[in-house]
C-alpha cells in the first residue's frame, strides 16, 4: 500500500504487499460472514434430542464420537480466523454455563446471515450492530417476564431431575437419562451448599471405565483412584482409615544442591551404610508414630521402605496423582505434608472405609475411598461398552451437572424445545414496529434469526421444520403462552411444561447475549490481511 | 468472481472432512468390511488367520480370536476403529465373544444401511434397535439357567460351556481334555476372578494333548549349581532385594580411594556387607530363599554352604504368584525375622518337562494354585492353544460368580430374534422396520456359522426358524452333521454373560456409528519433524 507524504515522497504503510492478502469493505464482511455461516451448518445437526453425532479423527489417528458444540469445535482444527472466533465463542459458554454450547453458534451464525441481507440493502454494519444490540435487550427483558421459577430442596429434587434430563436428552446418554440424570443431580446436591447457593465442582470427581454398559453408571459417595496397594500383601481394605498424604517421596533425600559425598576409607563406608538403613527406619517410624493406617504418597517408593512400610503393618499407595491428592486432601480433612518430620496426628485425614476393588478379568485395580470425614465428596464413576462412549458419557454427565449447578445458583427457568427462542421472536418482532428507520430492519433481522434454533430443531427431528415453527409461533401469539416448542419426541404435545421440558435462564441469557455480541464484533471487521499461502 | 463468494474454507491444511450420506458410507463400508474380514472365524468350523508382524516377517501369529486379530490389524477407518475397540473390552470384560461381537454389530450396520436407502431416519432406526435390544435382552434373561445352587450340576455345566468355547478354536480336538482342565483350574480358585493364580506355562515338543495339570506351582527357572534337587518341607523366603551389588543409596555418594590396598579394603567391607546381608537372611530360618533379582556367585556359594537353596531372577509376575501360593510376604529388609511369614511348600524339586529344567512347589499354603502345562509342536500352535484356554477360563472364571447359561448352536440368537418379530407386530410405524431388521441380524449370526462350516446356511436356519415357530424351543444348528436339532441333548451351552456382552455392546456400538452425520479428520501429525 502506498501513500504519499505532503512533499510527494512514497511512504510504505504495508510491507510486502505481493506477499500477503487482503480483502476489504463489503468482500471482507462477507468473506467473514460465509465462513462463520459454515461453522453454523456443521453444528446445526447436533441440535435437540434428536440431533446427530460427529466423528472427529485427531492427528494420530485416534477418534472421538461427539455431540457436544464445545469438544467438535475444540476439536475442529480450525484454521480461519472467524471460525476461530466461534470457537471461542462456544468454549465461553462452555466455561461460563457449560450447556448450550451448540446453540450459541447457531445463533450467531444465524444473526450473521441474516446481516448478509441487510448489507446487500446497503445498510452500515454499524447500524445492524445497533439494531441487534438493541433487539437483544428486549429479548433479555422479554426472557425475564417469561421465566419460570422452579421449586426444590435436598429431598425433593425432581424438578433437578428433569431440567438435567433435557440436557442430556440429546446426548448418547438418552438411553438412560433417568439414571444418569439422578446420579448427576445426587451428585451436585451432595457437594452443594444450598444456603450460599454455591457448589464446588472440584468436589466432584468423574472417573471413567470400559466395561458394562452406560446404565451401569454409579455415584460413589467418596473418591476412586485408579491405583493399587504399593505391596501385593497389603490388607486390601481398611476400616476407618487415618490417612496420611505424603508428598515426599520413601527414597534417601536428593538434596538439590550438586554435591559429592567422597568415601575413603572403611570407616565411612560402615557410616554411610548406617545412614542410609536409617533413613527407611526413620521414615517409617515417623508415619507410624503419627498414628496413620494408610499413607498415600504422590510419589514412588524404594523396596526396601516399601518392605518396611508392609512390616509395620502400613498400608501405602504410590504415584497418586496430584490432583487426586488434593481431592482427598479436602475430603477427609487431611493436611498434604510435604516432609515426614511435619507428620502430626492432626494432619491426617480420616475415611470410615478403603477398599481395592478390580473390575473384569483384566488386572486392573482401584482403590475406592469411602466415607470421608468431610463427606462432600463424590465420584461418578462412568461406565460403557468402549472408551469413546464413555469419553462421550463424561462429557454429556459434565453438562448435565453445569445445569444442576446453574438452577441452584439461580432457580428460574425457560421453556426449552425452541419455545423460550419463539417466543422471544414474537416479542422483539413486535417492539420493531415501534422503531423508525433502519433499526426496524436489523431488529426484525434478529428476530428472524432467533427462529433458527427451533428450525434445526425441528427439522433434526424430521418434521417440516418451517411449517411445524410457525404453527407453534401462531399457537404463542393466540395464547400468549410462552411454553408451547417443538415436539421433537413426538410425544404429542407442544406444551413445554408438561414434557418437562427447560433451559436455565442464565443460560439462555447468556446464549444470547454472547452471539450477540460475536455477530456485533464479526459485523465491524472490515479488513483482512494475511500472508499468502497459507490459506 | 472475488474470492468472497467462494465457499470459506475453515479448517487446517491437510483436514479433511466428510458430511451426511458421505459420512455415513464411509462409516458403514469400514464396519461392515472389518466385521465380514473376521465373520469367517466364527463358529466351531470357522478359519484361522495368519497375521505377520510388520517389523519381523519371522514373527507370525495364527489365531482365531477375533480380540487377537483385530488388535493387531491396522486400521484408519474411525467407525472400524469403534468396533475394534468394543472387541477389546468384551475381551477384558469377559474373555470370549470378541468376534461374535464384531459380527452382530456389522451384521446390525448392514441392516440400518439398508433401512437408510428407504429414507428412514436414522434416529428412528436407533429407537427401533433400542426397543428390539431390551426385548431380546428381556427375552435373554428369561431363558437364561441359573445354576448356582447344586454345585455338581455348576460342574457339570462349566465342563460344556468350556466345551462349547473349544469347540471354536484350535483346541477342538481334545476340547474334553482341556474343558477338564480349565473346569478343575477355576474351581480351585474357589470363586475368585484372579486367573493370576492359574499359571499357563509353554512349552514345546510334544503334542496339544499331552498337555495337564499341574499340583501346585512350577517355576520356569533353575536352582543354584550345586545345591539338592529336592527340599522336603521347604521354608521359604520370597525377596526383592539386590543381591548382585548393593549399592548405597544415598545420593551423590562415590567411592575415591588413593591407593589400591584401600581399594582392596572397600572391596571387602563391600564383601562383608553383603553376607551379612546373607546371614540375616539364613537367620530367617529358611532353607528355600527366591530372589526378584540376580543372585551373585558370592551368595549363592553362601547360601550353598548354609544349605539354603536359592532360586535367582524369578520376574515379577512369578514373585508375585510365588508370594500369594506359599502364603510368604515379599521382603526387601531383614532386619526383623520375627515379622516376616515365610512361605511353605511340601517339596520343592527340579523336574524335566520336555528337555527343560523347571522347578515344581508343591503341597504349598494356597491349595488354589496351579499350573497347566501346555505342550505343542510349534510356538504358534502353543500360543494360540494359550489364547484360547485363557478366554476358556476368563469366561468360566466369570461363570462361576453368575452361573447362569444359555443355550448355543444359534438357539439363542433364534429365540430373541422371534421374540422381537413377535413385538413389532404389535409396533406401528417406521420403528417397527427396524425391530425387524435388528431380528434379521441376529438370524445372520447362525447363518454364517453355518455358512463357515461350509452347509446351505439359509436352508438351515430356515427350518430351525420353522422348528421353533412349532415350540421346539431348545432347536439349534448341529455344524458338525449339517441338521437342525436338540441343543440340550448335544450339550451346547454357553454362558450368558458372554451372549449379554455380545448385545449390548453391539448394540451401542451400532447406535454411536449411526448417530454420526459428519466426519472431520485431522491433518496427520507430521513425522520426522525433529
Amino acid at each position: 500500500m502506498l501513500r504519499f507524504d505532503s512533499s510527494g515522497k512514497p511512504f510504505i504503510i504495508i510491507r510486502d504487499q505481493d506477499q500477503k492478502e487482503r480483502l476489504t469493505g463489503s468482500e471482507a464482511r462477507k468473506a467473514n460472514i460465509l465462513a462463520a455461516m459454515t461453522v453454523a451448518n456443521l453444528m446445526k445437526t447436533s441440535i435437540g434430542p434428536l440431533g446427530m453425532d460427529k466423528i472427529l479423527v485427531d492427528q494420530d489417528g485416534e477418534v472421538t464420537a461427539t455431540n457436544d458444540g464445545a469438544t467438535i469445535l475444540k476439536n475442529m482444527q480450525v484454521e480461519n480466523p472467524i471460525a476461530k472466533l466461534l470457537v471461542e465463542l462456544s468454549q465461553g459458554q462452555d466455561d461460563e454455563i457449560g450447556d448450550g454450547t451448540t446453540s450459541v453458534v447457531v445463533l450467531a451464525g444465524a444473526l450473521l446471515e441474516e446481516s448478509l441481507s441487510l448489507l446487500e440493502k446497503g445498510i452500515h454494519p454499524s447500524k445492524i450492530s445497533e439494531g441487534y444490540e438493541k433487539a437483544c435487550d428486549i429479548a433479555v427483558k422479554h426472557l425475564l417476564k417469561i421465566c419460570d421459577k422452579i421449586e426444590f430442596d435436598k429431598e425433593n429434587c425432581g424438578s433437578l431431575v428433569k431440567a438435567a434430563k433435557t440436557s442430556l436428552g440429546s446426548k448418547i446418554v438418552n438411553q438412560y437419562t433417568e439414571k444418569i440424570a439422578k446420579i448427576s443431580v445426587e451428585a451436585v446436591l451432595a457437594v452443594a451448599d444450598l444456603e450460599r447457593k454455591d457448589v464446588r465442582f472440584d468436589l466432584i470427581k468423574l472417573e471413567g471405565k470400559t466395561g458394562g454398559t452406560l446404565g451401569d453408571t454409579e455415584l460413589i459417595d467418596g473418591i476412586i483412584i485408579p491405583k493399587n496397594f504399593s505391596h501385593p500383601q497389603m490388607p486390601k481394605q481398611i476400616k476407618n482409615a487415618k490417612i496420611a498424604i505424603l508428598t515426599c517421596p520413601f527414597e534417601p533425600p536428593k538434596p538439590k544442591t550438586g554435591h559429592k559425598l567422597d568415601i575413603d576409607s572403611v570407616k565411612k563406608y560402615k557410616e554411610l551404610l548406617e545412614i542410609e538403613q536409617n533413613y527407611f527406619k526413620e521414615m517409617t517410624d515417623l508415619v507410624k508414630k503419627s498414628g496413620a493406617t494408610l499413607v498415600l504418597c504422590q510419589w514412588g517408593f524404594d523396596d526396601e521402605a516399601n518392605h518396611l512400610l508392609l512390616q509395620k503393618k502400613l498400608p501405602a499407595v504410590r504415584w497418586v496423582s496430584g490432583t487426586d491428592i488434593e481431592l482427598i486432601a479436602i475430603a477427609t480433612g487431611a493436611r498434604i505434608v510435604p516432609r515426614f518430620s511435619e507428620l502430626t496426628e492432626k494432619k491426617l485425614g480420616k475415611a470410615g472405609m478403603v477398599i481395592e476393588k478390580s473390575i473384569g478379568t483384566t488386572d486392573e485395580k482401584m482403590i475406592v475411598i469411602e466415607k470421608c470425614s468431610n463427606t462432600k465428596t463424590v465420584t461418578i464413576l462412568v461406565k460403557g461398552g468402549n472408551k469413546m462412549v464413555v469419553e462421550e458419557g463424561k462429557r454429556s454427565i459434565h453438562d448435565a451437572l453445569c445445569v444442576t449447578r446453574n438452577l441452584i445458583k439461580d432457580n428460574r427457568i425457560v421453556y426449552g424445545g425452541g419455545a423460550a427462542e419463539i417466543s422471544c421472536s414474537v416479542a422483539v418482532n413486535k417492539a420493531s414496529k415501534e422503531n423508525t428507520g433502519v433499526e426496524q430492519y436489523s431488529i426484525r433481522a434478529f428476530s428472524q434469526a432467533l427462529l433458527s434454533v427451533p428450525i434445526a430443531l425441528a427439522s433434526n427431528s424430521g418434521l417440516n421444520s418451517l411449517e411445524a415453527v410457525s404453527e407453534i409461533q401462531l399457537k404463542q401469539m393466540e395464547k400468549e403462552s410462552s411454553f408451547l416448542g417443538i415436539d421433537c419426541l413426538s410425544k404429542g404435545t407442544n406444551n413445554m411444561k408438561e414434557q418437562y421440558v427447560f433451559d436455565t435462564l442464565r443460560g439462555k441469557i447468556q446464549e444470547f447475549l454472547l452471539a450477540t455480541q460475536m455477530a456485533k464484533m464479526i459485523l465491524k471487521i472490515d479488513d483482512i490481511i494475511r500472508p499468502t499461502g497459507q490459506y | 468472481m472475488s474470492e468472497a463468494y467462494q465457499p470459506a474454507r475453515i479448517l487446517n491444511q491437510g483436514s479433511t472432512q466428510e458430511k451426511a450420506e458421505g459420512a455415513r458410507l464411509s462409516n458403514f463400508v469400514g464396519a461392515i468390511a472389518l466385521s465380514d474380514l473376521i465373520s469367517t472365524t466364527l463358529g466351531p468350523k470357522g478359519m484361522d488367520k495368519i497375521l505377520q508382524s510388520p517389523s519381523n516377517l519371522l514373527d507370525s501369529t495364527i489365531t482365531n480370536d477375533g480380540a487377537t486379530i483385530l488388535s493387531s490389524i491396522q486400521i484408519s477407518n474411525p467407525a472400524a476403529k469403534i468396533l475394534i475397540e468394543i472387541s477389546k473390552v468384551q475381551d477384558d470384560e469377559i474373555g470370549d465373544g470378541t468376534t461374535s461381537v464384531v459380527v452382530l454389530a456389522g451384521e446390525l450396520l448392514k441392516e440400518a444401511e439398508k433401512l437408510i436407502h428407504k429414507r428412514i431416519h436414522p434416529q428412528t432406526i436407533i429407537k427401533g434397535f433400542r426397543l428390539a435390544k431390551n426385548i431380546a435382552l428381556k427375552k435373554l434373561k428369561e431363558i437364561a439357567q441359573d445354576h448356582s445352587e447344586n454345585e455338581e450340576d455348576l460342574k457339570k455345566y462349566l465342563k460344556k460351556i468350556a466345551m462349547t468355547i473349544f469347540s471354536t478354536k484350535i483346541l477342538t480336538p481334545y476340547k474334553s481334555i482341556f474343558a477338564d482342565l480349565a473346569v478343575e483350574s477355576i474351581l480351585r480358585l474357589k470363586g475368585s476372578t484372579n486367573l493370576e493364580s492359574i499359571q499357563i506355562l509353554k512349552k514345546t515338543g510334544g503334542l496339544l494333548k499331552e498337555s495337564y495339570i499341574e499340583e501346585g506351582f512350577v517355576l520356569d527357572k533353575k536352582l543354584g549349581v550345586g545345591q539338592p534337587k529336592r527340599i522336603e518341607n521347604a521354608k521359604i523366603l520370597v525377596a526383592n532385594t539386590s543381591m548382585d551389588y548393593d549399592k548405597i543409596k544415598i545420593f551423590g555418594s562415590r567411592v575415591v580411594v588413593n591407593s589400591s590396598s584401600k581399594l582392596a579394603e572397600i572391596e571387602e567391607e563391600e564383601k562383608k556387607k553383603m553376607l551379612r546381608k546373607c546371614q540375616k537372611i539364613v537367620d530367617h530360618g529358611i532353607n528355600v530363599f527366591i530372589n526378584r533379582q540376580l543372585i551373585y556367585n558370592l551368595p549363592e556359594q553362601f547360601f550353598t554352604d548354609h544349605g539354603v537353596v536359592s532360586i535367582e531372577h524369578a520376574d515379577f509376575a512369578g514373585i508375585e504368584r510365588l508370594s500369594l501360593v506359599t502364603g510368604g510376604e515379599i521382603v526387601s529388609t531383614f532386619d526383623h525375622p520375627e515379622l516376616v511369614t515365610l512361605g511353605t511348600a511340601k517339596v520343592i524339586e527340579e523336574i524335566m518337562i520336555g528337555e527343560d529344567k523347571l522347578i515344581r512347589f508343591s503341597g504349598c499354603k494356597e491349595p488354589s494354585a496351579c499350573t497347566i502345562i501346555l505342550r505343542g509342536s510349534s510356538k504358534q500352535i502353543l500360543d494360540e492353544a494359550e489364547r484360547s484356554l485363557h478366554d476358556g477360563l476368563a469366561v468360566l472364571s466369570q461363570m462361576v460368580k453368575n452361573p447362569k447359561t444359555v443355550l448355543g448352536a444359534g438357539c439363542t440368537e433364534i429365540i430373541m430374534a422371534q421374540a422381537i418379530e413377535e413385538a413389532a407386530k404389535e409396533t406401528s410405524g417406521k420403528i417397527q422396520i427396524a425391530m425387524e431388521a435388528f431380528a434379521r441380524a441376529l438370524t445372520r449370526i447362525p447363518i454364517i456359522i453355518a455358512n463357515n462350516a461350509g452347509y446351505d446356511a439359509e436352508q438351515l436356519v430356515s427350518e430351525l426358524k420353522t422348528s421353533h415357530y412349532k415350540g421346539n424351543t431348545t432347536f439349534g444348528v448341529d455344524v458338525m452333521n449339517g441338521k437342525v436339532c436338540d441343543v440340550q441333548e448335544l450339550g451346547i451351552i454357553e454362558s450368558f454373560l458372554v451372549k449379554k456382552g455380545m448385545l449390548l455392546k453391539a448394540s451401542e456400538a451400532t447406535e454411536m456409528i449411526l448417530r454420526v452425520d459428519h466426519i472431520m479428520y485431522s491433518a496427520p501429525r507430521q513425522r520426522g519433524m525433529n
